[in-house]
């Protein structure tokens, strides 16, 4: 499959704004939906919308089958070792969230435990840890990035101690956009007992995942990152360690048997999927994954790797241009550029670059304690999937120019 | 001095002169970087209107029953923007901000930057000047 043959797949990119033909790297916030995820949406709605699990007519199985026929898409795409250690959830927070009450719940942290998050996160692996923090007294230790974005790992073993329980960190940061060593992280962490939650949000779409190869023990991830309909996510645990947890709602589907005196719960993992489910969402991540399954061809590698040391280029030339996330060797970063830029506001570069037809993101997305670190007030990403083009880049690079010289 | 109304049409007849989207974005630039310069000490946390994306501090003094506003922003665009709605507001009674819908900014075609994403600063400037307003009815 080449560039031109996956674009023919979405038809957003058949789009013009302000008369302008739509160039999107706007994909780390969500990327584009293909025909094929947008039909299984509509099949399960128009043809086979029942309930799940509960019924026994022929719409209840059918819907049913093609949830389930998800779970185990998607505990293959990952390397699990069973469809039950996927967890459906709405998306990578409610999946951290998750984690983290059920961590809670099950006493898994005692007062002055320690909580090791990677300085890069974004917001929902930072947050649901400093609520449980809160009401449990534990403690938040920061695991370092350097400046050029790369985890400082040679300060991991210091940072952990006997009461470090668990250690968040994201494959890949949605500003950084660089690949984090999480198979490394996993030993070191897991010789102390640590437990280790990996945010794949970002590295979903662009990485080959394998849960068992990283050694984590939690993976979450959302459907909308990587093609398939928003509100959709998922939970990786590794088996034992699900089964250790109470549920996370109450509710139907979720138990085994209900009396008023004694309510047993249901085995992993509909334990933990309280409630009517996202009956047309979950189905679409099996075209969604076919997708990310036919993107990863030469052809499309040589592109995408074209795009990155072309920017890669650029910014290196550009005094005023400053990139964040720049490790020194180039295969450690996917096609994510955060910059910031002398003399021009990220808010000013979005809105003229918009008018140019090209949607980037400005701000602090969604990863405040990381602006401070690099002492910014925010930044603007461009990030880039298979169906964008080096005609686009080359475009971007030109009008972030046009624009740097209009706001000077 | 002219009334609410005709200081609008004035911004909005203004504006219809540009056609391109990146002529009315080269004249707010020239706006924003001619704005009356906003005195440093005055840049404290009681008057920083933060926003996902730009930062917006704003002043505002009422004298005889009139509001005036004094404001600055990091993004330069804004800064324009808000060189309009000093142009238009300033020196108006409460009465008569509180009767605007401040729609004018959508006429002139700048709907993005009052758009109702995170804390986006001019939002927020815009609720805080209706705020002072109502303080001094």
């Amino acid at each position: 499959m080449d560039v031109s043959s996956v674009r023919s797949l979405f038809p957003q990119l058949q789009e013009s704004v302000y008369g302008k033909p739509l160039v999107y790297l706007d994909n780390a916030a969500t990327s584009l939906r293909p025909l094929s995820v947008v039909r299984e949406w509509d099949e399960m709605s128009l043809k086979h919308n029942s309930n799940l699990h509960r019924a026994v007519h022929k719409t209840a199985v059918d819907a049913t089958e093609r949830y389930e026929a998800a779970r185990a898409a998607v505990a293959s795409f990952i390397g699990s070792a069973s469809p039950k250690e996927i967890v459906f959830t709405s998306g990578t927070t409610q999946s951290i969230n998750l984690v983290a009450a059920c961590l809670e719940n099950a006493g898994f942290f005692s007062e002055g435990d320690e909580i090791l998050i990677a300085e890069s996160e974004h917001h929902s692996d930072i947050v649901p840890w400093q609520l449980v923090s809160g009401r449990k007294s534990l403690k938040i230790k920061i695991l370092p990035v350097k400046q050029k974005g790369e985890i400082e790992i040679d300060k991991l073993p210091a940072l952990l101690t006997s009461k470090t329980k668990i250690c968040c960190v994201a494959q890949v940061s949605n500003v950084l956009g660089v690949i984090n060593p999480i198979k490394e992280i996993c030993e070191i962490c897991h010789a102390n007992g640590t437990l280790v939650l990996v945010d794949g949000a970002q590295g979903i779409a662009h990485l080959t995942t394998d849960v068992r190869e990283l050694g984590c023990d939690f993976y979450a991830f959302s459907g909308h990152k990587m093609f398939a309909a928003p509100g959709v996510g998922v939970l990786y645990g590794r088996q034992p360690l699900l089964e250790s947890l109470p549920p996370y709602m109450g509710g139907g589907e979720m138990i085994e048997s209900v009396s008023w005196e004694k309510t047993t719960f249901a085995p992993v993992p509909g334990r933990f999927e309280a409630g009517t489910q996202n009956i047309s969402g979950v189905p679409t991540l099996v075209p969604a994954i076919e997708l990310c399954k036919r993107l990863k061809t030469s052809e499309i590698e040589k592109e995408q790797a074209a795009i990155k040391n072309y920017i890669l280029d650029a910014f290196a030339e550009d005094a005023d241009i400053t990139l964040y996330g720049n490790p020194a060797e180039r295969e450690k970063k996917i096609p994510l550029f955060s910059i910031s830029v002398k003399g021009a506001h990220h808010e000013d570069l979005a809105l003229i670059l918009d008018k140019m037809g090209i949607a980037t993101r400005s701000g602090q997305m969604c990863a405040e304690p990381l602006m401070d670190r690099f002492g910014v007030t925010g930044m603007l990403r461009a990030s880039f999937v298979p169906y964008n083009t080096l005609d686009e880049a080359k475009y971007f690079v030109e009008c972030l120019k046009k624009a740097i010289k209009m706001l000077k | 001095m002219n009334t609410l109304e005709e200081a609008k049409t004035a911004v909005v007849e203004e504006f219809s002169l540009f056609d391109e989207w990146l002529d009315k974005y080269e004249y707010l630039i020239e706006l924003g970087k001619n704005l009356e310069v906003f005195p440093v000490e005055l840049k404290t946390d009681d008057r920083l209107i933060k926003g996902c994306q730009s930062r917006v501090w704003l002043d505002v003094k009422a004298e005889d029953g009139k509001l005036f506003f004094r404001a600055d922003s990091d993004a330069i665009i804004t800064k324009g923007i808000i060189s309009l709605l000093i142009q238009v507001y300033n020196g108006r009674t409460a009465a008569e901000i509180l009767g605007d819908d401040f729609s004018f900014v959508e006429e002139i075609g700048l709907r993005e930057n009052l758009s109702p994403t995170r804390a986006n600063g001019l939002n927020s400037m815009i609720e805080t000047i209706r705020k002072e307003a109502e303080k001094n009815v």
